[in-house]
């Protein structure tokens, strides 16, 4: 799994070593990729009670000034000063091409302060990107050194309210700043209800001390994390949109505010309106598998002549679901379920696949 | 009796009359993690040292394993087509891989007992 010599340890890696956890490299950092349970005991487990997640890597940047909400307008295509105070909003990094440098969640927590958190691999260019930008408005950036933990499943909020946390009286996709150097939103990366912290290296040990002694709480690694998110159909960046796609061919625009479509003068709108009128070649869909055999991503997907109509981006099994899943992109006219027979090639054999409605496993948001 | 060997690639096998009965050591499935699918050998195949002889699939990733020496596949386990996690609970028993002919027995040799695997996986 990578070289370990570069690798950047998280501040908890002691607990993670102590939970017994197998590590690996992932976006330049080294993970914890499963603990003793195994991938699908903590993925099955964190769908029925609460799975505990170290996801440190990933950064996050308070946005603050009062060009704050005019910068974040311009670099994502979403209207910031809309926000209402603790909405969160998923949002995307585009290149003048509308592809998609990174996605990312923007939370409103004050008038002009706003939460931004990136994925790892894309942190130092996102936080360039958004340095460049930012010249042009009246802005401070301010890439935050914390602990980020995500407690996802059923329990997760049962969980906090025992550990003296709370809620907050959070709804899914809201954020706040509950104690001081803390941010807190209701939303994950797995499909169900949860939570994610950030918040002081102390205060983090504290706090899974006291997650970790409840039962209904489980370290859960990367591997896991990977199976969750694809069985709730979130896309990574890197493998499912990354700059040669676009939010329309990626199935993303329900992200983006009809008006800002277009009317927005975001980065990239231009290119992505074009895209939108000419019609995207090839989308985004879920995709089964028949049988029991996995198909990763880098599959190619032909039809029955054998001729190339588009790739698997993601795949695994999907421990919930209980049969393989997979996302990738197949050519617009047979993107949607049953529209023709389609294959993935997986070492020489052709296994039948079918586009399938995302999510797999039903989100499990608690949207108030 | 049969006799055991293994391979540095985490293989056992245990070889009876000619046959060797090949599958992976209790190391490597823990190293795998849940396996999900084990894609089955053609029986009848003639297989190479080194040659890919079946592919299992964990939740994380594909793996493949070799054939430890030269031979004809004689069997495949079909147990493993209803239940691929007998890999995991049951590596060096109910959970093998494949049968296979021995081409040259002399190649054995060249393979780790017991005590050498061992000290392999330190």
């Amino acid at each position: 799994m990578g070289e370990t010599q570069d690798l950047k340890f998280l501040p908890l890696d002691d607990v993670h070593k102590a939970a017994g956890a197998k590590f690996g490299g992932f976006a330049g950092w080294n993970m914890p990729l499963t603990y003793p349970a195994g991938v699908m005991k903590e993925h099955l487990f964190t769908r029925e009670h609460a799975g505990l997640f170290d996801i440190s890597h990933m950064k996050l940047f308070v946005v603050s000034g009062i060009g704050a909400a005019a910068m974040l307008s311009k670099t994502c295509p979403i209207d910031a000063a809309a926000l209402t105070l603790h909405q969160s909003k998923l949002s995307f990094f585009l290149n003048d091409e509308a592809g998609i440098l990174d996605d990312l969640i923007v939370t409103r927590l004050g008038d002009d302060r706003f939460m931004v958190v990136c994925n790892a691999g894309n942190a130092e260019a996102d936080e360039a990107h958004m340095r460049d930008v930012g010249r042009h408005f009246n802005v401070v950036i301010e890439p935050l050194d914390r602990v980020f933990l995500a407690l996802q499943g059923p329990d997760a909020a049962a969980v906090l309210v025992d550990a003296g946390i709370g809620d907050s009286g959070l709804l899914f996709m809201t954020g706040v700043e509950p104690r001081e150097n803390w941010f807190m939103s209701r939303s994950g990366y797995t499909g169900e209800d949860g939570f994610e912290i950030g918040l002081p290296e102390k205060d983090a040990r504290d706090l899974v001390a006291k997650l970790t002694a409840d039962e209904r709480v489980m370290w859960i690694g990367l591997a896991a994390r990977d199976s969750l998110r694809l069985e709730a159909g979130l896309c990574l960046h890197g493998s499912d949109i990354d700059p040669s796609t676009d939010p329309a061919m990626a199935a993303l625009l329900w992200a983006i505010p009809k008006d800002l479509r277009e009317t927005g003068t975001f980065i990239g709108a231009d290119a992505l309106r074009a895209k939108i009128a000419a019609g995207a070649r090839e989308k985004r869909v879920g995709l089964k598998p028949e049988g029991r055999q996995p198909v990763r991503g880098g599959a190619p997907i032909v039809d029955e002549n054998g001729a190339n109509v588009g790739r698997v981006t993601s795949g695994g099994f999907g421990p919930s679901a209980g049969h393989p899943v997979a996302m990738g992109y197949v050519a617009t006219a047979l993107a949607k379920p049953g529209a023709g027979k389609l294959f993935a090639e997986v070492r020489g054999q052709r296994i039948p696949i079918e586009v399938s409605p995302l999510p797999f496993t039903p989100h499990r948001y608690v949207k108030g | 009796m049969a006799k055991v060997w293994y391979t540095e690639d985490h293989e056992w096998l245990s070889v009876e009359n000619g046959i060797a009965t090949v599958g992976i050591t209790d190391y490597a499935q823990e190293q795998l993690g849940d396996i999900v699918f084990v894609e089955a050998p053609e029986v009848g195949k003639q297989v190479t040292k080194g040659d890919t002889a079946v592919v299992i699939e964990s939740v994380k990733a594909a793996s493949d394993v070799y054939a430890p020496v030269d031979g004809e596949i004689v069997e495949a386990n079909d147990a493993l087509t209803a239940d691929p996690a007998l890999v995991n609970s049951a590596a060096t028993s109910n959970g093998w891989l494949w049968k296979m002919k021995l081409a040259d027995e002399s190649q054995l040799t060249g393979l780790l007992d017991e005590a050498g695997y061992l000290k392999h996986i330190g």
